[in-house]
Parts: structure tokens; sequence; C-alpha cells
């Protein structure tokens, strides 16, 4: 066996791309996993279709995995990936777009026949004409490769070809020197209830790591060391998995049991899912009839002293927005998380998009303001769920968690936090025990500092209560009609999510000696944002860039942030919601940048709307 | 002083200071009045008792009780008290709502409380219109109702609430009348102590927009049946009337006279299978013809809160209580060194 070169690089991106059944994804974070542990940085991209098995082999079918990882600390799944793994014609035709000359194209032979070309809509081989001139193309019979490896097997010819994911991961995982033993340990725990599949899944592996090995095909592998990450012990982990934790965790801190009432939507069930799986640390999930069950089970569980969350996307935040509007006139705490995902209506299920803002902001009847919170980055959703139970908590208030697609399925590296840094939230909580205003109890009697309301739950004994969505009237909590405290009620209501802000740090700003031009994100553009940023700086450019956690209500010296700069840009990935709120508020012209493709922005692309602004003020 | 046992709580003890804002010589008053006459027997503290409900004319009811209270809004009771009792068995959670609360907008929320059996007394007050909106049919009005929104008539066919509420398979489904005292304290208490959701519609009269709506099975009228576990099913001024089982599989109604006390139904409110007491809630589909009160039917069946906290404690006891740390941590962690 000949030893091939060895050659380093920075930053390598690599998409996936094969059919719904063709393990893309599994194949894709098995790669990310690997790649996690050797210490790179890494940024995912899944992107799949709504549809769980659309035709195979059909252009619609394709679902794609792209995997950016680095020497160094990156902020986006990578814009053209420099290696692209096509499993059939539909897969390379629907991605082959997206590569710059030169970029290196695996493809499975065996699916290039006839008819997979025909439901591709190629009229002639792409592997046999110019098309892919520009590339290079590495043509490899993946399925036949796969089912001779498994010839001792006793598994079908169909069972065999299906372990070819596996071959391409052994492939991938030698072209870019990623060691074997952690897939094999995976595959090993995954499958042990059938060790037949167990075996068959790791000898593709081990069979495509050493035909890159032995084949000509390859001239050599590549090797891309560990990142510098700050010191500490790290994870790999999911938007929708650190809002779980999240969640899991803002109960220990306030000390309340965790219910969580939801109905499954795309992209947020796994939330639900990873919660129903935690049920030894207290948690009580509910599956309900519809979208208004889950949020009016989660309000009922608040009135009884738990911490409440529901969970969903802006289709089921439509539905309870009524529930929402109660909870303020209720003044109980309540977390709505919404899973952002392209709209309007049903929209793009599993596409991402940042268009709920306003939803978030204003989607009720009558005068009803709730915190926002957004979560940057996937581990970011960690924080941000912890965040949105102090304030809700602290103000009996519901309060908004906005993530999206992109940062509910997207992993990247999380740096484990400790259990005893993470915020004591018991004093917020606070139970009524005693009557409050002499002798009696009443419901609306505000704390002077945070306005907020007492909090007593069923079971306390002198503290019987009734709550309910009229008016009620100042101090009491009785029905009340009379016009002079509907307008106090407003304002107290109004005023106490104000309050808010003096609680939240100023917004900080990474700027550059010079710089006349802020870009301003929220959400999860930020990776992308901060990388352009950055390109940006390395160009020339002098560019000051910040990235708001809180949208409701915004961190106290905003404005004078944004009257700072003599240009402010705000990319986003919607028709331009956060750059409205701003307007309104501050008056100042900001600019914006916008795109609804269902995907990330691209790092070049704000790289080009930040010059195209630099332009403009020079 | 020494310590004294707290006096027994009577009725007055569950009476809010809020004044009672419904129309003069409306059903509800009945009813207020009955359930408030029920607490001191029920034998919970006040604290434990909440009163939950939607929008509407009975939905004010939990403004008059002296306990915890929920108004949320229309026809979300059920899914609001479900995350109450579900967390919190210690509590003892009533719904109070109307025929457009519970079977219109909230018909979701109602057959799906129902299934689930979640540890829920509901009581649904059936006027048959639209109060609180001045008039509208409901989904219990009689085919044909004239009303402001139906001037020609009411085109679509009613509910039967104990027809629905027996589809859902609740496990304690009954119905009395807001102002049969004894009757209506019986059904409160047996539904109150009921495991699970017990579903009682009560024929509430609304004097202002539906009157008489029930007088032809009011009290000592011959089209009430009254039902009574193990008994024969009789009706009838002079108890002339049965109901009987044909060979066919349906009821009808007989002479006693002819066909003998024998050949009756005897009614069995806790049958497994809901089929006959469905069949009863059919005798007549409006208010109108022979019409059974009391308890259709009460079975046992695992109720949702026990069964969510029994999970959460035989996950705890299988793996031990969580350890926030152990879960943030993973599987799949590794160190980068300073």
């Amino acid at each position: 066996m000949t030893s091939k070169t060895v050659q380093q690089r920075g930053t390598v991106t690599i998409r996936f791309a094969g059919d719904s059944g063709d393990g893309m994804q599994l194949t894709g974070n098995r790669f990310t996993s690997v790649s996690a542990v050797l210490g790179n940085d890494v940024a995912t991209l899944p992107d799949f279709p709504a549809e769980i098995r659309a035709p195979a082999g059909s252009l619609p079918g394709v679902s794609g995995f792209q995997l950016h990882f680095a020497d160094h600390d990156i902020l986006t799944p990578g814009d053209a990936p420099d290696v692209l793994v096509a499993m059939n014609p539909a897969a390379l035709k629907t991605n082959v777009e997206d590569l710059d000359p030169g970029a290196t194209i695996i493809v499975n032979s065996d699916a290039f026949s006839p008819g997979n070309l025909r439901k591709a809509r190629y009229d002639t081989n792409p592997l046999e004409d110019a098309t892919l001139d520009a590339f290079n193309v590495i043509s490899v019979p993946l399925s036949t490769l796969t089912v001779g490896a498994l010839d001792d097997t006793d598994l079908g010819k169909k069972e065999k070809e299906r372990a070819k994911n596996m071959f391409a991961l052994g492939l991938m995982s030698w072209m870019f020197s990623r060691p074997t033993e952690p897939t094999i340990e995976w595959v090993r725990t995954k499958f042990a209830s059938q060790p037949e599949l167990a075996e068959a899944n790791i000898t593709a592996f081990t069979a495509g790591f050493a035909f890159g090995e032995t084949t000509e095909l390859f001239a050599h592998s590549y090797e891309v060391k560990p990142a510098e990450l700050p010191p500490g012990r790290y994870r790999q982990i999911t938007g929708n998995a650190a809002i779980a934790y999240g969640l899991v965790a803002a109960a220990e801190c306030t000390g309340l049991p965790l219910f969580l009432g939801g109905y499954p939507i795309t992209p947020a069930s796994d939330v639900l899912h990873e919660l129903a799986r935690l049920k030894h640390f207290g948690v009580r999930t509910f599956q309900a009839e519809d979208e208004i069950a889950g949020v009016g089970a989660a309000l009922g569980a608040a009135f009884a002293g738990n911490l409440a969350a529901t969970v969903t996307s802006g289709p089921g935040v439509a539905l309870k927005a009524e529930t929402i509007g109660l909870a303020v006139s209720v003044e109980l705490p309540l977390l709505i998380l919404n899973i952002q995902r392209g709209g309007p209506s049903t929209g793009l299920p599993t596409k991402t998009e940042q268009s709920d803002l306003l939803q978030a902001m204003y989607g009720r009847n009558g005068e009803a303001p709730v915190p926002i919170v957004a979560a940057s980055t996937p581990g970011d959703c960690f924080d941000a769920a912890i965040e949105a139970a102090r304030i809700a908590v602290t103000y009996r208030t519901p309060v908004f968690v906005l993530s999206d697609g992109y940062l509910a399925n997207g992993a990247e590296p999380w740096r484990i936090p400790a259990v005893d840094d993470l915020p004591d939230l018991r004093s917020a909580v606070r139970f009524a025990t005693e009557p409050n205003h002499d002798g009696e109890f009443w419901p609306f009697q505000r704390d002077p500092e945070t306005l907020a309301r007492p909090w007593a739950t069923p079971g306390t004994a002198g503290l019987e209560h009734r709550i309910g969505g009229l008016e009620k009237a100042d101090g009491t909590g009785n029905i009340s009609y009379d016009p002079d405290n509907h307008h106090r009620m407003t304002e107290l209501r109004a005023a106490k999510i104000a309050r808010i802000a003096e609680t939240i740090p100023p917004l900080a700003v990474d700027h550059v000696e010079g710089a006349r031009l802020l870009v301003l994100g929220w959400g999860s553009t930020y990776g992308p944002i901060r990388a352009a940023v950055r390109r940006a700086r390395a160009d020339g450019g002098l560019v000051a860039t910040a990235h708001l956690r809180h949208l409701n209500p915004f961190p106290s010296n905003l404005g004078d942030v944004l009257r700072s700069y003599d240009r402010v840009l705000v990319p986003e990935m919607n028709a331009g919601q956060l750059r409205r709120l701003l307007r309104a508020d501050f008056l100042v012209d900001v600019h914006g940048y916008h795109r609804v493709s269902g995907l990330p922005f691209t790092t070049a692309e704000l790289v080009d709307a930040i010059s195209h602004e630099l332009k403009g003020l020079s | 002083m020494t310590d004294t046992a707290a006096p027994p709580l009577r009725k007055k003890d569950f009476s809010s200071d809020q004044e009672v804002r419904w129309c003069p010589g409306c059903g509800d008053y009945a009813i207020l009045a009955n359930v408030q006459g029920i607490m001191p027997s029920l034998g919970i503290a006040r604290e434990n008792l909440v009163f939950v409900s939607g929008i509407g004319c009975a939905a004010r009811f939990p403004y008059y009780m002296e306990t915890y209270g929920f108004h949320s809004i229309h026809g979300r009771a059920p899914a609001i008290a479900t995350g109450i009792s579900a967390t919190r068995p210690d509590l003892k959670v009533f719904v109070v709502t109307g025929d457009g609360d519970a079977l219109s907008i909230g018909g979701n929320h109602l057959i799906h409380a129902m299934r689930r059996n979640a540890n829920l007394t509901i009581l649904l007050f059936n006027n048959q219109i639209y109060g609180l909106t001045k008039g509208q049919y409901s989904p219990t009005s009689e085919l044909g109702k004239i009303t402001k929104s139906t001037p020609m008539g009411s085109l679509d066919y009613p509910f039967n609430p104990v027809s629905v509420a027996l589809g859902a398979e609740a496990t304690f489904v009954a119905r009395s009348i807001d102002n049969e005292r004894e009757h209506l304290t019986d059904m409160l208490t047996r539904a109150a102590a009921h495991e699970g959701t017990a579903f009682i519609e009560i024929y509430q009269n609304c004097n202002i927009f539906n009157d008489g709506a029930f007088d032809a099975v009011r009290k000592n009228r011959p089209q009430q049946i009254r039902l009574e576990h193990g008994q024969p099913i009789r009706f009838g001024a002079d108890h002339e009337f049965g109901v009987a089982l044909k060979r066919t599989g349906q009821l009808e109604i007989v002479d006693v006279a002819s066909v003998g006390e024998d050949g009756l139904l005897v009614h069995d409110a806790h049958r497994a299978d809901p089929g006959l007491a469905f069949m009863l809630s059919r005798l007549s589909h409006t208010p109108e013809g022979p019409t059974p009160i009391g308890l259709f039917r009460q079975i046992e069946r695992p109720v949702y809160g026990t069964g969510l906290n029994r999970q959460v404690d035989a996950a705890i006891a299988r793996r031990g209580r969580g350890e926030l740390a152990d879960l943030l941590a993973g599987s799949d962690s590794w160190v980068v060194a300073g």
C-alpha cells in the first residue's frame, strides 16, 4: 500500500446530498461529531424537504447537509462547498450551482442510470459530457463497492446497498483524516439490538475508508487541525436541544417544576421530543389537541405555579395569540418559544426565516406588550431560554423566545456552562403567602420596583382570588369598566414591560476606530453578519457591528448607539421588520438588506451589502 | 385562648363579595346557589378549589365563588383547566361553561378533555341560546330556530350535549335541571366525587332570550325520565310509560301496562360500553320529547393527570433525579485545553 501525502487546510466546507432516504442527515451529523471531537470549530446547515419521502431520485426529494469545519473559529456553515458528495443525479443537479469552479464533486456513479437521469431532467449523462468540466469530478461506484464489501453478510441486496452512506462517510473520513473509532463506537451503540446491521454498517464504513487509501482516484488526503477555542469542556449542540436544556436549567434556577404544552409542528417538535425524554427532571410535557390547547394548558399550569412554556412555529403562534393576550391581561409568567420558519401560512416548514418579529411584537388584540428575546446561535438558545424565564417570572408576563429553523437544526461546538454559573432566580419567584392590603389579598397590587403583581397559586389559604381577561381594577383586580382605570391599567402594563430595560445590559458594540457604518442584527444572522464584518475589515473596511438579544424592550442605549453612526445597516431574513421598529422608535434612517430564500445569508452577499453601504458613505 | 378546630365551612363561606350580575330570573342563580350549597360537604379546603370558565353568561360563575378562579377566553376553559389539574393533583378543578362556549368554539377542547379523562368537573349550562351576545341561535338550539342571526330559521342540526359526551367516552355523564334542587345537588355531589372528567349538562332557563325551553321536561312533567341505576326506566304522570330494548337493538317507549315491569330496560350506569347510555340520550334529540335526566354513565378509567405524574415518578425512580450538569455535558464531549 502506498502512503499518500497529507495536505493542510484551514477550513473546509462539505455538502452531502442525496435522496431523503439516503441517510444524508445522519451522515452529515456523524461527520460533524467526529470533527467537533477532533477539536475543529464546526457549523452545520441541514437542508431537507418538507416531504418525508418524496419520490426516489426526484428533484424535490433531495436532502442535503452542509458542514463547515476549520482550524479557527468560524461563524457560518460556509458559502460554497469545497466538496459536494452527490448520491444521485438529482442531488448533483440541485446542488452544483452552489459550487465555485475547482470544487470537488464525488458522485455515486451507480446512481447515474437512464431512469435517474430522466428524473433529474438531465438529457445526457453529465458525467460523460462537458457539464462538469469546471470541477474536479470523482466518480465512485458507491453502491457496487458497498454491496461488494458486504458480500459475506446475509443481508439482502437492498439492505446492503442502503449502507452506501456509511461507505461515503468512510471515504470522506479518510479524505479529511478523521478518526474512525468514534464512528464505529457510535454505530455499535445505535444498532446495539441489531448486531448484524451494526457490523454491516461498520464494514461499509471501513471499506469506504480503505477505498480512499488505496484507490488511484485520490492523490492525497487533507487535514484540518484543531481550532483554538476558549478553554473548557465542549459538546456539539443544536438549537432545539439547547432551548430544551435552557428550559430545564431555568426550572432549576427558579426552583419551579417545568411544564410544556405543545402540538407537533416543524421545526419545533424536537423541543417537545427532547423534553418528553427528561421526565426524571420533573418535566411534564403535554401534547395537546391543538396549538390553542397547548398554550392554554401552559397558562393554566402557570396559574398553578409551574414554570410554563409552549413551543411552536409561526402558524402556531397565530393560533395562540388570544391566549397570549390573556396571559398579558392576567399577568402570569409564560414562555412562548417560536422556532420560526418561512411564511406566510404554511410557507416553508423546513426552511428558516425571521419573519415573525412583528407577529411577536404586535400579533394580539388591544394594547398587549410582550417582551421578546432572540437567540443568535444554536448554543445561545440555551441562554436565551434562561433569560426569557428570568423576565417572565420577575415581571409576571408572557415572553417570546425567537429561534428559527437554522438555529433549530444547525449544530455548533458549545462550551458546556457550569451549573454554578447559572443565575439564581428563586428570589424572583416569591409566591405570595400572605394578604398584602389591610388583611386582604389584592391580586393586582404591584411591586413598586418591577410593577409585577403577586403570584398567588391555588392551594394557598387565605389568598383565594379570581383572575380573568376582563379589565381589572388597579389593585383589587375586581372587574372594572371604569374609563380612567382602563387607561391606567393599559399604561401600567406597558410601563412594566418598559422597565425590563433597567435589568438588561446595554448593547455592546464591536467598534473599530473610524467606523461610520454600524451593521446591526438580531437572531440567527449573527454568524453571517460577524463573518461578513470580519471579512470587510480584512479588506480595510471600517465597520462596527452589534447584535440584539432583546427586541422588546430594546436595551436603553440603543437610540444613542444608532445615532452615533452615520449609517446603520440591518440585514434580516424578512422584509425589514426590525428596521421598521427602529425607524419608528428612533427616527433613524436605518438601511436594510433583506432576502427570504429559506436559507441563511451567505457571508459573500453580506460583504457585498456592507461594501455597498461603505461606498454610499464615501 | 385554647386552640379550637376551625368551624366547619358553610354555604356563605363560598360566596365571594362580588355582586352577582345575571339577569333577574336567570336559571344561573339557582345553579350558583346549589353549587355553593354542596361545597361544604365536599370536605375540600377553599384554597384547593379552582373554578375555570370561558366566555358567556355562565362564565361569570368563578367571580361569585370564594375559591380560586380563572375566567379565561371563549371555549378554552377545558384546556386551561387541564394544565391546572394535570400539574396539581391536590386541587379540585371545576369548569363552568355554556352551550356556545363548550360545544361551538370550544368543542375540540371539550371532547379531548373527556377522552383524556382529565380530572375535571365540567358543568355545562345549556340554555340553547347565545345570551351574552343577545340572542343568536346556539349549537344546541332546535332546528329552525328563529333568532336575529337566523331570521328564516336556523339550518344546522343541533348537538345533544349528553350524546356528545358519551360519544367522546366521558367517564361520568349526567344531566340535571337548574331548579331541581335535590336532583342537581345529587348530581353535583356525585360528579365532584368522580375521579376523571365528570360532565353534567344542566338545563338552564334563559328567561330573556329563550324562555321556557325546558318546560316540557321539568319536574313532574310527563316527558321527564329520571334515570336511577338498577331501576327499570319508567316515566309519565303515573309512571305509565317505560323504556324497553327491542330485539332489533333499538329502544322504544312502551306502555308498562302492556309489557309489564319485567319488560322494561333496567338502567345500568356502570356498563363499560357507552352504547346503551348513548341510545338513552337519543330517545329525544331535543328536550321536548321523553328526556332522561340523572346519571347516564359512570365508569373508571385512568386519569390523565395521575398518569402524567406517575410517569415522572417512574422516570425518577428508574434513572434517579436528573442532574443538570450531566444533561448539559451529554455523552460526547471533549476538552479544549487553555
